[in-house]
């Protein structure tokens, strides 16, 4: 599905979004009443420095002025990697904006990402990752680090990285290796409307307690975060 | 040397912080044998996915996380190992890291200090590693929202890139030594996926003028400069924990402000020595070789960093 699509297809009413150089901002109509906030990343934009500041405005000016929930729609790059980026903190922007989504999602304005292309790392983290519920639309293709940076820094070539994929989901790319770890939460059917989805998850959508490590280890794809998680808590908790 | 004999006396920390390991780190730092492990490498928790590619587990993956004293308050600690899997985030480090988080926040009352020591998501476990750096950073949310201070000290072997750096960013504040690089992007993979022309990562003066502590200090990334001994960081972390302001909404929009403010004052300096000028130091060429007493002296000069805006 193209993005035009998809925003069709989520808001039969209506929206107003706009996608200036690859960063989305506006609201939709959602069927139940009132608004979403959509802010995101589309054309497989890197997140950069300019980028992040745009959007973390954009949510902090809603948290300030708006209600709803918040949908974060995503078709990334990883990081921008340059040397700009980097001396200007890059780190900081990226962060500053999982914090406005993470903050907001907590006080009353519930975060769900949507995947519908391609995002990698840091990028990934400051957007899809920094939410509450992340769904995949079919055709997403998530991946944690491209391989030849995989190859660079685990001094493996690509060839064996190719094999090693193949066979390992924990490192492998893509949606289904993702979900199973507990990352992605649920895929869409693109033959359903996506504003029916879209509000049979409102209808019931979960608490903001993370449960990603308990997601991950009942889809088997994490099986020790969640144990090893609430035995760090529980032995920290006995603390007086 | 064992924590029984240096239980009463006050222990050296005049030693390198980059040199020594995680577990020295916790042990110096702290108040003499007040250190309490949580799931330590006598459990031996592996993880599960190195043997995949022939490598070498460590009983604690690489992480130590427990709680202890500092100055006689009660603080929860977690400290990476750079020097295993160069402190990358794996599905058990980050665990281990994530459950101290929670309880944190759970208990309001006690603060977190960060070791932090790493390249970011261990690759041979990319998609559990980068999911742990998620619940980490909700978890430094969750905690601050519930009122907790969470320190970051930074200054080891692996610096702290990747999602290290987005952790990073989550904290009340930051210390940092000239060796703590941070950033998102390595150098090599920032040449690797650019050129060489955009970043040399064999140019070290580059390296660390870019993503180094006093850079990252100058710029206002990290709160405090420290030198590189534990004395240094614990001073610093006593300072910071001391100081640091509330989390709430109003701290995301002096944030939002604070970086704005930045890019528009330096978002066309093409070096970091154009930044520095351009804060007001004379001679800014000779930033990278001053000692940390005279790098601290005048970075409080030119730059008195927000404790209220992170």
């Amino acid at each position: 599905m193209t993005l035009a699509d998809i925003l069709t297809s989520l808001f039969p009413g209506g929206h107003d979004v706009r996608n200036d150089d690859g960063v989305l901002s506006g609201s939709g109509a959602l069927r139940s009443g009132g608004r979403a906030l959509v802010v995101g990343i589309a054309d497989r934009t890197a997140v950069g420095i300019d980028e992040a500041i745009r959007l973390s405005r954009y949510v902090l000016d809603s948290i300030a002025s708006g209600s709803g929930p918040i949908l974060v729609i995503v078709d990334s790059d990883s990081q921008r990697m340059s040397k700009r980026d980097e001396l200007l903190g890059l780190n900081e922007f990226l962060a500053h904006l999982a914090k406005c989504l993470i903050y907001a999602d907590i006080h009353g304005r519930p975060a769900i990402g949507i995947l519908y292309g391609h995002s990698a790392a840091g990028g990934f983290l400051a957007t899809a990752l920094a939410t509450r519920v992340l769904v995949g639309l079919p055709g997403a293709d998530p991946v944690v680090m491209d391989l030849p940076s995989m190859s660079k820094v685990t001094k493996l070539s690509i060839d064996i990285l190719e094999e090693k994929a193949k066979s390992t989901p924990v490192f492998a790319p893509g949606l289904q290796n993702l979900a199973q770890t507990g990352a992605v939460h649920l895929t869409w059917d693109e033959a359903t409307p996506l504003a029916d989805q879209l509000e049979a998850l409102l209808d019931d959508l979960p608490d903001a307690r993370d449960r990603r490590d308990a997601l991950g280890k009942e889809r088997g794809g994490r099986l020790k975060a969640a144990d090893i998680a609430e035995r760090v808590h529980g032995l920290a908790l006995q603390t007086r | 040397m064992s924590a029984g004999q240096t239980a009463k006396a006050s222990p050296d920390r005049t030693g390198s912080w980059y040199e020594a390991s995680a577990r020295t780190r916790v042990r110096l730092l702290l108040d003499p044998g007040s250190f309490e492990e949580f799931i330590g490498p006598e459990q031996r928790e592996i993880s599960p996915h190195l043997k995949v590619f022939g490598l070498p587990e460590q009983f604690d993956d690489g992480i130590v996380v427990g709680r202890g004293l500092l100055d006689g308050a009660p603080v929860f600690v977690a400290a990476q190992e750079g020097r295993f899997m160069g402190g990358a985030f794996g599905e058990v480090h980050g665990a281990k890291l994530t459950g101290l988080l929670r309880a944190a926040r759970d208990l309001k009352s006690i603060s977190v200090l960060l070791l932090l020591d790493t390249g970011g998501v261990r690759l041979q476990e990319a998609n559990a590693g980068e999911l742990a750096i998620a619940e980490i950073m909700r978890a430094v949310i969750e905690a601050r929202t519930a009122g907790v201070k969470v320190v970051g000290l930074i200054g080891g072997r692996s610096g702290c890139y990747g999602g290290g750096g987005l952790i990073a960013g989550c904290c009340s504040a930051l210390a940092v030594s000239e060796q703590g690089r941070i950033a998102v992007s390595g150098p090599e993979v920032i040449e690797t996926n650019r050129g060489v022309e955009e970043f040399d990562s064999r140019d070290r003066a580059l390296v660390w003028r870019t993503m180094g502590g006093k850079h990252r200090r100058l710029l206002g990334g990290a709160e405090l400069f420290s030198d590189d001994t534990v004395q240094g960081f614990r001073d610093a972390a006593l300072d910071l924990l001391g100081s640091v302001a509330d989390f709430g909404l109003d701290t995301l929009k002096a944030e939002q402000a604070r970086l704005e403010d930045r890019l528009q004052r330096f978002g066309a300096c093409p070096d970091a020595i154009d930044i520095w000028t351009a804060e007001g130091i004379a001679d800014a060429a000779s930033v990278p070789a001053l000692p940390a007493d005279q790098f601290i002296a005048l970075a409080d000069q030119v730059r008195r960093t927000s404790r209220d805006a992170r």
